[in-house]
């Protein structure tokens, strides 16, 4: 079954210059390989495509379950210049709760929310 | 050799709320009680202030709200204070702080305040390239405001050991505020990386405050906490071997649990195996978090690596303007209005003959956070709001979008809902660039002050 990414994990973003960082950290242990499978830096940038205007990178953390998406170009230019409403990126972290990934039938029992 | 320390946070910026800080300081039972006020422009920000304003003291300017709040509680318990309030002008800061030390009729109470970390009038001679973009620092002469280095927890140690009760600081590493008390608890010599790779990694968990204990978190239905207009600021309490257990004063909102600890981890975190500091490179990876009870968890594991040869400096630069404004449409067709509006500013900004770098008109409401990924054929919004936002070369060009949007309150669509300005619709840009120095090159000084 594909479901939105926000019944599988939870996510976050910081600042640092022109770049963005949005980390994808599983809800449960077993979502943590559907997200290294499916969640790639290429999807990611494709995703986030127009928005995102340079390369990312993507940080596998297994002691956390979590993804570290690195994404350059994100933030207009950097916090001071940057012609966005959302001049840090602060709720940039939510547009990927929207990605769609494949579940497992027997793991519909685990997924977050309603 | 102390047993455990208790460290608590009393600000993650410069806008934080002060309650929780006074909580802290009243009811957290601390050793030591950290502000972290500056995010990446505040220097260059109080330099371009100081310049125009001669009555601007150089320090945070809710120095006196934070200061007043706490001291009470920490004299009290004999909680001593590690703060980077001194902005760019630490000496200040510290002589306010004895201010206020004597309202409390505190006497003899030492005050560090630790200098050097600006280094404007050097920094073309000490650095060398722009690290964003690999142009030489030296192209930023003409617009430089300011330059300071990031540093470490050593000189914060130097004042501890010297008998400070209260030390503040101008620019050092977020986490370093944290770690020094850890250092001059233990004993842990500036090149342990191990301890400090541990000790700076608690710093970084701890230096966005309540963004670890339920703040930047709540999604209703998926990620709830208890009370999250009543979020308490975190403590660690820190062992020798550089594990702690992070917790937060008993009956406030908000919620310390595996997930916020995780979210705050990676915070701001690129390479999470190599986390630079000023201090030590740190090494998450290895992080092992347990929930040990209610709004407690333990964290260990956190390691590190031998520090760079170089630290890091900001240097700020004017780069122009940005003139922004709104204005508003409602009701069925919203949209439709909103898109015309649109149509008749770009005409208008060419017959004005704008001169922007760069120029966003959004629909907030459409695609205004997120721009160009928003999603296209939704549901018509009921209410859209046109934000126009240029960044130009002068002030007299960025007036122009604030002085356009007027023209839309009687010669633009129907149904223009508009506010008259009450503010101004321009903003100087202070640029943030980075590049390196030679960690010898950088000398920290400290003065003392006594109440």
């Amino acid at each position: 079954m594909r479901v939105k990414l926000q019944h599988v994990a939870h996510t976050r973003s910081g600042d640092k210059g022109n770049t963005s960082n949005i980390m994808v950290i599983a809800y449960e242990p077993e979502f943590y390989p559907l997200l290294k499978a499916q969640l790639t830096a290429e999807k990611f940038k494709a995703f986030y495509s127009g928005t995102v205007k340079g390369e990312v990178l993507r940080y596998e953390v297994d002691a956390l379950g979590a993804l570290n998406f690195v994404a350059h170009g994100a933030l207009g230019g950097g916090v001071s210049r940057s012609l966005c409403l959302d001049n840090y990126g602060k709720a940039l972290s939510a547009a990927v709760l929207g990605f769609e990934i494949e579940v497992p039938e027997a793991l519909q029992g685990k997924l977050r929310g309603t | 050799m102390a047993k455990t320390i208790r460290i608590g946070s009393g600000a993650a910026w410069w806008g934080d709320r002060v309650e929780p800080a006074i909580l802290n300081a009243e009811r957290g039972d601390l050793d030591y009680l950290c502000f972290e006020t500056m995010a990446e422009a505040t220097i260059s920000a109080a330099q371009v202030r100081a310049r125009r304003d001669p009555s601007f003291p150089g320090y945070d300017t809710y120095l006196d709200a934070r200061i007043s709040g706490v001291l009470p509680g920490c004299l009290r318990r004999g909680t001593k204070i590690i703060t980077n309030q001194g902005w760019i002008n630490p000496d200040a800061a510290a002589e306010r702080i004895v201010h206020w030390l004597r309202e409390n009729g505190a006497k003899g109470v030492k005050v560090a305040s630790v200098n050097g970390a600006l280094i404007t009038d050097r920094v073309l001679e000490l650095t060398t390239t722009i690290l964003e973009n690999g142009k030489p620092t030296a192209s930023l002469e003409p617009d430089l405001v300011s330059a300071e280095v990031y540093l470490g927890a050593e000189p914060i140690v130097e004042a501890l050991k010297a008998g400070a009760q209260i030390v503040v600081t101008g620019r050092v590493a977020d986490p370093s505020l944290f770690l020094a008390p850890m250092m001059y608890e233990f004993g842990w010599d500036p090149l342990d990386h191990l301890h400090l790779g541990a000790g700076n990694g608690i710093g970084h968990l701890m230096e966005c405050g309540a963004q670890v204990t339920g703040g930047y978190f709540s999604d209703p239905g998926f990620k709830d906490v208890p009370e999250p207009w009543n979020l308490a600021f975190p403590i660690a309490e820190v062992s020798p071997d550089g594990s702690c257990v992070l917790s937060k004063v008993a009956g406030t909102g908000g919620a310390i649990n595996l997930m916020t600890v995780k979210e705050q981890c990676l915070y701001e975190v690129h390479d999470p195996a190599n986390y630079i500091t000023p201090d030590v490179v740190v090494d998450f990876t290895t992080i092992r978090l347990e929930q040990v009870g209610p709004d407690r968890v333990r964290v260990s594991g956190i390691s590190g690596k031998p520090r760079t040869p170089t630290l890091k400096v900001s240097l700020g630069c004017t780069e122009g303007y940005i003139g922004e404004d709104m204005f508003f449409y409602a009701g069925p067709g919203a949209l439709r209005r909103a898109q015309l509006a649109k149509k008749i500013l770009e005409e208008r900004f060419k017959i004005v003959k704008l001169q922007a770098e760069d120029l966003r008109i959004d629909f907030l409401g459409v695609n205004a956070i997120h721009g160009e990924m928003s999603p296209t054929g939704g549901p018509e919004p009921y209410e859209v709001a046109v934000r126009v936002a240029a960044r130009t070369k002068t002030k007299e060009e960025a007036i122009k979008i604030g002085r356009e949007v007027d023209g839309m309150a009687v010669s633009g669509v129907g149904h223009t809902g508009k506010r008259v300005p009450h503010q101004d619709r321009f903003r100087e840009i202070i640029g943030v660039w980075s590049s390196l120095v030679a960690r010898d090159k950088v000398h920290p000084s400290i003065n003392y002050f006594v109440s």
